[in-house]
């Protein structure tokens, strides 16, 4: 199961949770899922930048999770 | 690793920038320089409070003055749910910053555009207004928003934080009960502006279809789009912008100001409108950066082991919510692998202009911090400043700050480098100070297109949409001819109108040599596919059995044919009889970007008279990635040395009690000039990016954030005490020394 952590601004739709475990393969079925999970969150996870194994996409979708992955949810980064 | 070996025909080179004669001999063609026959001019009027309701505006006697053409204020903006940067382009309600624009002209001239904005009358109720953190926090504060509620509660009253940001690792209390040494101290930070030569300027015309055309000096023309779009409700395919040359933007061209007034203006007179901002209109209206208060505590064992670090952060915002106080965040412990941490941070408002973006926006705040309270640590250690930087260093597989193990980063090597580096190991003399800090970026990829169009005689087009600030045209024409195999001057790189190429976004985040270079290499690859598919049919050969080497198409190896190769030239020469003109196109939505760190010392001396500062020497040290042109990645450090050095010596927003801003000229506002700062020395460290076929990262934004906490470093080191706070001006500098800290 891939380990998904979330940032503390995302907390208030996981009643506090910070990091759940999710068996999926591709960050479209993650964010379905966890929108189950998190009536709502969807629409903020799309957002959001993740980080799949350490690789920081802005835009994931099609990404593969394997069983091992760590994901975590952050703030999109813009820069000057 | 194969990758360390890797040779490069073309890129690591050092070629004369395509762009650099235009611009020397001053024939470029920047903002302000595009005309249309016809044209009016554009002007606003600023308001003169800081904070005050707008009662009433009567514009009838500039409406009916001879040669106004066309007059506005918000009420001719969309009504509907106004977004904050409409708000922010002509208010509503209320003015929430001195030189907040709240209506606009167009006339034959700019003499009877200013005497039309001076005859419009508005009516105020003014207000207090809130100039600092420390008053928006206070209990009772006057609110810059009356419905804003942090986080977007409804449940809690309003107040004038737009929204609080936390991370969190391990046990703080337990790792500071385990420090030998704490260091724990507040560093303030005011604005600073971005301090591009060139103000924001543009032409818009609108024709009779309601379709509107915008030339403009952008680091976005497809933002710009978009942007235009947002405000006035008009589709994107009614909006072309066509980007300038561009006189800097260092983060603060990310946003518009007057392109969607000039829009208007036009579509209202019938007529082009320019508008070019004035210097004190760029200080007074447009993106500074955040100031901050900056709370670090930082702890560590006998051996030098950070054991732990917390931190309190707040970042004004301005009028509108959005400081870069996340990045700030993630940014404050990024170079170290910490296993316990606390940080919070505050986006505040208040009645100061909206800050934009500023070159690795949030980081020079929150890691002049860190990298002070670290600089102490050392001290108490008796330990060298790098020796203590590389025990906790963050490397490959370190967990960062914000979450995720970082992959191959180059902290590590920078570090190492500059403890062998010359400059280094030299001593400084008597009298003069030295000081160390680390920098960080993030870097990002985003969405570029680019296509490749060869002509018959073998030359080449790059048309690609990102405007090129920093040298990223001859960054692109490199990666082309490395990827072709064909000379570089016989490629040239157009920087495209939003409808003469695909969708690119700005050119910011250190994106563009990353990211569009990923686009320009991808569509070089579809040419070559192309030309392996031609030179096939011309060997009745299948596509499969024909390889590329060094802009040529040869046989495969086994492949049982005598031909000779067939050069790049040759294939565009004869690309009429085999099939058409040769062009490949490529788009990307760029991933994994690459974090870039780097190392900066600069030895200092203090006139304990004057209390001027001056720069002996700065040294930068960096990780490129891979060097696509050094010399443009040097110019990065280099101009980013410069600024993060004018920050923290005498750059900075001096306000009255009211509000106005006292210092908006380059007379008082004071960036260094060349005769300031010594030559930067520069030394690329190259740790390649797994997710480039060149091995890229970004190198745009890092070089600012260094400078601030290296310089405060130095200055401490020559007085025996800290300046905590920036800048370190002379008449700071002089009160320090008359209090002795």
């Amino acid at each position: 199961m891939a380990r998904v952590v979330f940032p503390a601004n995302l907390m208030n739709y996981t009643n506090g949770v910070s990091e759940v475990e999710v068996s999926c393969s591709t960050f479209r079925e993650l964010v379905q899922q966890l929108n189950s999970l998190y009536p709502g969150i969807g629409d903020d996870l799309r957002k959001s930048a993740v980080a799949i194994d350490g690789q920081i996409y802005q835009d994931a979708w099609f990404e593969k999770i394997g069983p091992t992955s760590e994901v975590f949810f952050m703030q999109r980064i813009e820069g000057g | 690793m194969a990758e360390a070996v890797r040779e490069f025909t073309a890129i690591g080179t050092r070629p004369i920038r395509p762009d650099g004669v235009e611009k020397v001999t001053g024939k470029a063609n920047f903002g302000a320089d595009f005309s249309l026959p016809g044209m009016l001019y554009g002007k606003v009027l600023r308001s003169p409070h800081a904070h005050a309701r707008i009662k009433s505006i009567d514009s009838s006697e500039a409406e009916s003055m001879e040669g106004v053409f066309s007059v506005i204020t918000s009420a001719d903006f969309p009504n509907e749910n106004p977004s904050d940067m409409s708000r922010n382009i002509l208010a509503r309600d209320k003015v929430l910053y001195h030189g907040h624009a709240l209506a606009a002209v167009a006339a034959r001239s700019n003499s009877i555009a200013e005497e039309a904005i001076d005859s419009i009358k508005v009516e105020y109720e003014v207000l207090p207004p809130v100039l600092s953190a420390d008053a928006a926090l206070a209990e009772g504060a006057p609110l810059v928003d009356e419905n804003l509620r942090t986080n977007g509660d409804e449940s809690i009253a309003p107040s004038n934080v737009a929204a609080t940001v936390h991370y969190e690792r391990g046990d703080v209390d337990k790792g500071f009960e385990e420090a030998d040494y704490i260091v724990e101290e507040e560093y303030r930070i005011p604005s600073a502006h971005q301090g591009y030569i060139e103000p924001h300027a543009c032409v818009a015309d609108v024709n009779e279809k309601g379709r509107a055309s915008v030339w403009c000096c952008t680091q976005g023309a497809f933002e710009v789009r978009n942007y235009i779009s947002e405000v006035l409700r008009k589709k994107i395919s009614d909006i072309k912008v066509t980007p300038s040359e561009i006189g800097g933007g260092f983060g603060g061209k990310t946003v518009v100001y007057v392109e969607p007034v000039a829009v208007r203006l036009s579509e209202l007179a019938g007529r082009p409108v320019k508008m070019v901002m004035n210097r004190e209109e760029v200080f007074r209206a447009t993106g500074p950066c955040s100031a901050t208060v900056c709370r670090v505590k930082v702890g560590a064992n006998k051996d030098g082991i950070i054991t732990a670090a917390k931190a309190w952060m707040t970042y004004e915002a301005g009028a509108f919510p959005g400081s870069p106080v996340t990045p700030g965040c993630m940014s404050i412990f990024a170079p170290y692998d910490l296993k316990n941490f606390v940080i919070d941070g505050l986006d505040v408002l208040v009645n100061k202009p909206k800050v934009a973006a500023y070159r690795a926006p949030g980081a020079p705040q929150s890691m002049h911090a860190m990298e002070s309270a670290v600089d102490e640590l050392a001290r108490k250690l008796n330990m060298d400043p790098i020796d203590l930087r590389l025990k906790n260093a963050a490397d490959e597989g370190t967990e960062a700050p914000y979450g995720p193990k970082y992959p191959a980063i180059g902290l590590v090597e920078c570090l190492k480098a500059a403890k062998v580096h010359p400059n280094y190991v030299r001593k400084p003399a008597e009298g003069v100070g030295r000081g160390v800090a680390v920098g960080f970026w993030f870097n990002i990829g985003m969405q570029s297109s680019a296509e490749i169009w060869v002509a018959p005689n073998g030359s080449v087009t790059i048309m690609e949409g990102s405007p090129d600030i920093g040298g990223s045209r001859a960054s692109m024409c490199l990666m082309a001819a490395e990827t072709l195999g064909i000379p570089y001057d016989s490629i040239n790189a157009v920087i495209g109108d939003t409808e003469s190429t695909g969708f690119c976004n700005l050119t910011g985040g250190s994106r563009t040599t990353f990211a569009t270079g990923l686009a320009v290499v991808q569509a070089c690859e579809d040419v070559i596919a192309e030309c392996k598919k031609r030179a096939a049919m011309t060997w009745d050969l299948d596509v499969e059995q024909v390889d590329w080497e060094d802009g040529y198409a040869v046989p495969e190896p086994g492949v049982n044919i005598e031909v000779e190769p067939l050069s790049f030239a040759e294939l565009a020469k004869t690309a009429g009889r085999t099939g058409g003109p040769l062009v490949g196109r490529a788009s990307v939505n760029a991933q994994g970007a690459g974090a870039c760190f780097s190392v900066n010392w600069t030895d200092v001396t203090v006139d304990r008279d004057t209390g001027k500062v001056d720069v002996q020497a700065f040294t930068a040290v960096q990780d490129a990635g891979r060097a696509i042109h050094p010399a443009y990645v040097e110019g990065q450090m280099q101009g980013g040395a410069v600024q993060g050095i004018g920050w923290a010596l005498n750059e900075e927003y001096i306000y009255d009690d009211n509000g106005i801003l006292e210092n908006a000229s380059f007379l008082d506002y004071r960036i260094p000039v060349a005769s300031d700062v010594p030559m930067i020395d520069c030394q690329i460290v190259e740790v390649p990016n797994p997710s480039h076929p060149y091995g890229v990262r970004g190198v745009g934004e890092t070089p600012i954030v260094a400078p601030l906490a290296a310089t405060a470093n130095a200055v401490r080191e020559v007085l025996g005490f800290r300046i905590n706070d920036l800048p370190m001006s002379p008449p700071r500098v002089l009160e320090a020394l008359d209090n002795g800290s």
